[in-house]
C-alpha cells in the first residue's frame, strides 16, 4: 500500500510514452531439455552502461521442467481505472507461470531489479483446486485483480474442461478462481487483452496440451484441428457474447493485441499458417453497431526452398511458412511488429488505418532457409520471435525461441538463447542496433521479454490520449 | 415538504456549524477520486464531448444522493421514537466510529464493486457510497440538525414529526450532493479542460487512512455533543 500512485502508471498511452525509458529488459530463460531450473534473466539495457547489454542478474528457480514461456506485472497503468478508484499499489512483482508445470512464481523486483528474488510460488496443486485450469500462460493486469489465461483444463493431459482465465489477488497472489460465468462455445485458449472503458475482452485459441506439449501434431494440423476463432466477452458481465470463426483453415490465432487508445475500438491478431497455401496473415478485428467484426488485412507468403536446407517436418512442402507466432502493436497504435519465425523476418506495418496495414519496415535474421546472421557477424539460431517495443516506440526487443519441443522440430540444429534490439527510425523503419546482442547461458533458451516501468503488452488504460 | 421550525427561531448556536460541516462533508467526497470525478473525466474524453462529462455527473450525483437519503431513512423513522432520541444517538455516533475503525483496519476495497460496468455509473456511485461510509459520515450532521430544530422534541403528533423529518433528509441528502458534484465537477471540468490527463495521478493521494479517520471524528464530536447536551 502506498501514498500515491506508481509513478509507472499513466492515464493515457500519450503519458506512457512521455515516461522515462526503460534501463532493464526481464527476459525469460527455458531449459529445453528440463535439466535445468528454468531463470529469470535481468538485462542491462541503459545506453553508455558499462554492462549494457549484458545480464546483471539471474533469479534461477528452485524447480525444473516448468517451461517458462509469458509473463507478466502484478499491477500495471490499468490500476488508474476510475472505477476501481484505489491505486495504490505497485509495478513490483513480476508473476511468472510454468507453462508445463502449471507451477507459478512471483518475482519481487525491489528495492533494485538487480537484487530481483522470489516471493512466493504457488504449487500447481492450488491452481488446479481453485480452478480445474492448468498451464497458466498469458499474464495481464486488471484494476481488480490479475487475470491468467491457461492452455489446459483438468486432468493429467488437460483436456478434462476446456481452459479458460482465472484470477489472482494482486497484492497476496491468493488464487481466486474461474473468471469466466457463461463460456458460450469457447473450449480452446491462448491470448486475451481488453478495452477496459469499453468493457470487452477478446480472447483467441492455440491447441489443447496433447497438440502442443510434444511438438506440433502435423495430422491435426493438416486437418484443422489446432484454434482459428475469436471470441469476444462481456468483460464485466463476465459473459462470451460472439465468437467469429476466421475460417477452419487459419490454424492458430495467437496474439490478441488491442488498440491502446480506449477510444478506438479495434485490434490485431496473428494466424500462424493458412493450411491451404502456408501464408501467414494478420487480421484485423473492431466493434461497430455493437457488434465485432474481423478481417483478413495482411498476407505474408511462403518462401520456396531446396529440400536440404528444410527440417523433416517441411520437406514435403518445399517451402518455408512464415509462421507468424508473435505481434506487438506500438503506444501509439501507429505500428504493428509482425516476428515471422519461419522465414527468418521481423516486419514493421503501419497500422494508421487499421484495416489496411502498409509494410513500412524490416529486417532479417536467422530463419529455417535463409540464416541470415546478426549485423555484428554473429549467428542468430530460429527467428525472430517474442517481440517487445519501449514505450517510447523507439527501440523494439525480441528473442529467438517458440516452444521447447516446436523449436526442435522447426530448427533441428538448436537454438541457443539469443535476444537482439532494433531501433526505429521516426517515421517507421527499422535497423538491428549492432551494440545490442544478448547471449544467454549454454543450454537455455529465451522467451518473452517485459521492460522495466511497463511496455507495449501490459499496460492498458482507462483515459483516451488527448 | 420542509421541516417545520426552519425559521431558526429555536435553532441552538450549533446549528451553523452543522450546516457548514455537511456542506464541507460534500466538498469533501467531492474531490476525493474515489468517489468519481475522474469518471466524469474519462467519459468526457472518450465521447469527445463536455456532455458526456455532465451526464456522467448527473449520475454520479443521483448513485450518491439515493445512497445518503436511503442511509439517513431509517433514522427519519426512528425519531418518532421521541423518548428514544438518546440511545438513538448515541448509537448512531457509535455507529459511526464503529465503521471508521473497521475501514481503518480492514483497508481491502470490496471486489464487486469492480464488476460493476461502466456503463451503470449510478449503480457505482450508490455502491460506493454505501461501501465507504460516505453516507453513513452524514447521520450524526443530521441528527444534530433535526435535535437543533428541535424535531425530536416529541410534542409534535406523530405524524406531522415523521414529515418533518422525512424532510430534512431530503434537505441534508440534497445540500450534500450539490456541494459534492460541485468540487467533484469544478475538478473534473478542470482537468478535462486545463490541467490534462497528468493532474489525474498525482492529484490521488491514498485517503484510506484519512478517511477512515474522518468518520471517527464525525462520530466522536457527535457522541461528544450528545453527552454534554444531555447531562
Amino acid at each position: 500500500m502506498t501514498m500515491r500512485p506508481d509513478p509507472t502508471f499513466h492515464a493515457s498511452p500519450k503519458l506512457a510514452m512521455e515516461a522515462p525509458a526503460e534501463n532493464f529488459a526481464y527476459t525469460l530463460l527455458l531449459s529445453p531439455d528440463f535439466s535445468k531450473p528454468d531463470a529469470l534473466a535481468v538485462i542491462d539495457v541503459k545506453p553508455g552502461s558499462p554492462s549494457y547489454s549484458q545480464i546483471v542478474h539471474t533469479v534461477t528457480m528452485p524447480n525444473k521442467g516448468d517451461e517458462f514461456h509469458h509473463f507478466g506485472w502484478n499491477a500495471c497503468s490499468s490500476a488508474l481505472s476510475p472505477l476501481a478508484g484505489h491505486a495504490f499499489i505497485e509495478r513490483r512483482y513480476l508473476i511468472i507461470p510454468g507453462l508445463r508445470s502449471s507451477r507459478i512464481y512471483i518475482i519481487d523486483t525491489k528495492p533494485d531489479p538487480t537484487k530481483a528474488k522470489i516471493h512466493k510460488i504457488i504449487e500447481p496443486e492450488e491452481v488446479f483446486k481453485k480452478t480445474g485450469y492448468s498451464r497458466p500462460h498469458t499474464i495481464h493486469c486488471g484494476p481488480d485483480g490479475i487475470y491468467v489465461s491457461t492452455l489446459g483444463g483438468g486432468g493429467k493431459d488437460g483436456t478434462n474442461g476446456p481452459p479458460g482465465v482465472f484470477i489472482m489477488d494482486c497484492e497476496t497472489f491468493e488464487v481466486l478462481g474461474r473468471w469466466e460465468i457463461d463460456r458460450g462455445p469457447q473450449t480452446l485458449h491462448y491470448d486475451f487483452w481488453w478495452n477496459l472503458p469499453r468493457d470487452y475482452m477478446v480472447t483467441s485459441e492455440w491447441a489443447l496440451p496433447p497438440q502442443f506439449e510434444n511438438g506440433i501434431v502435423p495430422e491435426d494440423l493438416l486437418s484443422n484441428k489446432y484454434g482459428h476463432r475469436l471470441h469476444f466477452w462481456d468483460l464485466r458481465a463476465r459473459r462470451n457474447v460472439q465468437t467469429i470463426d476466421l475460417g477452419a483453415n487459419h490454424q492458430m490465432a495467437l496474439e490478441v493485441r488491442p488498440a491502446h487508445d480506449p477510444v478506438r475500438e479495434y485490434g490485431f491478431v496473428g494466424v500462424v499458417v493458412d493450411t491451404t497455401n502456408l501464408e501467414a496473415s494478420i487480421w484485423t478485428w473492431w466493434r461497430e453497431g455493437g457488434k465485432f467484426h474481423a478481417e483478413k488485412t495482411a498476407t505474408i507468403p511462403p518462401e520456396p526452398a531446396p529440400k536440404e536446407k528444410l527440417p523433416p517436418l517441411l520437406q514435403g512442402f518445399g517451402a518455408v511458412p512464415p509462421l507468424v507466432t508473435d505481434i506487438d502493436l506500438s503506444m501509439d497504435d501507429r505500428f504493428l511488429y509482425v516476428s515471422c519465425w519461419g522465414t527468418g523476418e521481423m516486419r514493421q506495418y503501419d497500422v494508421s488505418d487499421p484495416r489496411k496495414p502498409k509494410l513500412a519496415g524490416s529486417v532479417h535474421i536467422g530463419g529455417i532457409a535463409r540464416r541470415t546472421p546478426h549485423p555484428n557477424g554473429k549467428a542468430f539460431a530460429a527467428g525472430p520471435q517474442m517481440v517487445e517495443i519501449s514505450r517510447d516506440g523507439r527501440r523494439v526487443y525480441w528473442t529467438n525461441s517458440l516452444y521447447s519441443t516446436w523449436d526442435d522440430q522447426f530448427y533441428p540444429d538448436g537454438v541457443p538463447g539469443v535476444e537482439v534490439m532494433a531501433n526505429v527510425g521516426r517515421n517507421g523503419g527499422l535497423e538491428l542496433d549492432k551494440n545490442y546482442f544478448v547471449s544467454f547461458p549454454d543450454g537455455y533458451r529465451a522467451h518473452q521479454i517485459r521492460l522495466e516501468g511497463g511496455d507495449c503488452s501490459t499496460d492498458s488504460f482507462c483515459y483516451p490520449s488527448v | 415538504m420542509l421541516p417545520v421550525g426552519l425559521d431558526g427561531t429555536h435553532a441552538s448556536p450549533a446549528l451553523g456549524w452543522l450546516w457548514l460541516a455537511l456542506v464541507a462533508s460534500g466538498l469533501y467526497h467531492g474531490v476525493n477520486p474515489g468517489m468519481g470525478w475522474p469518471l466524469a473525466v474519462s467519459a468526457g474524453l472518450l465521447d469527445k464531448n463536455p456532455r458526456a462529462l455532465f451526464r456522467a455527473l448527473w449520475a454520479l450525483a443521483a448513485g450518491h444522493l439515493l445512497a445518503t437519503f436511503l442511509v439517513l431513512l431509517p433514522f427519519a423513522f426512528l425519531l418518532v421514537l421521541a423518548e428514544w432520541q438518546r440511545p438513538i444517538q448515541l448509537s448512531a455516533s457509535l455507529l459511526v466510529i464503529g465503521f471508521g475503525v473497521y475501514r481503518l483496519i480492514d483497508r481491502r476495497h470490496p471486489r464487486t464493486l469492480a464488476r460493476i460496468p461502466p456503463t451503470q455509473l449510478a449503480l457505482w456511485s450508490f455502491a460506493v457510497a454505501i461501501a465507504h461510509g460516505a453516507a453513513l459520515m452524514l447521520v450524526p450532521i443530521y441528527l444534530g440538525l433535526c435535535q437543533a430544530f428541535e424535531l425530536d422534541a416529541g410534542h409534535e403528533a406523530a405524524g406531522a414529526l415523521m414529515k418533518a423529518s422525512l424532510g430534512m433528509a431530503v434537505l441534508v441528502s440534497l445540500v450534500h450532493v450539490t456541494a459534492m458534484v460541485g468540487a467533484g465537477g469544478c475538478l473534473a471540468w478542470l482537468v478535462y479542460r486545463h490541467l490534462g490527463l497528468r493532474f489525474v495521478s498525482r492529484s490521488w493521494f491514498n485517503l484510506d487512512a484519512v478517511w477512515a479517520a474522518s468518520l471517527i471524528l464525525v462520530g466522536a464530536v457527535a457522541l461528544a455533543f450528545n453527552l454534554a447536551s444531555w447531562r
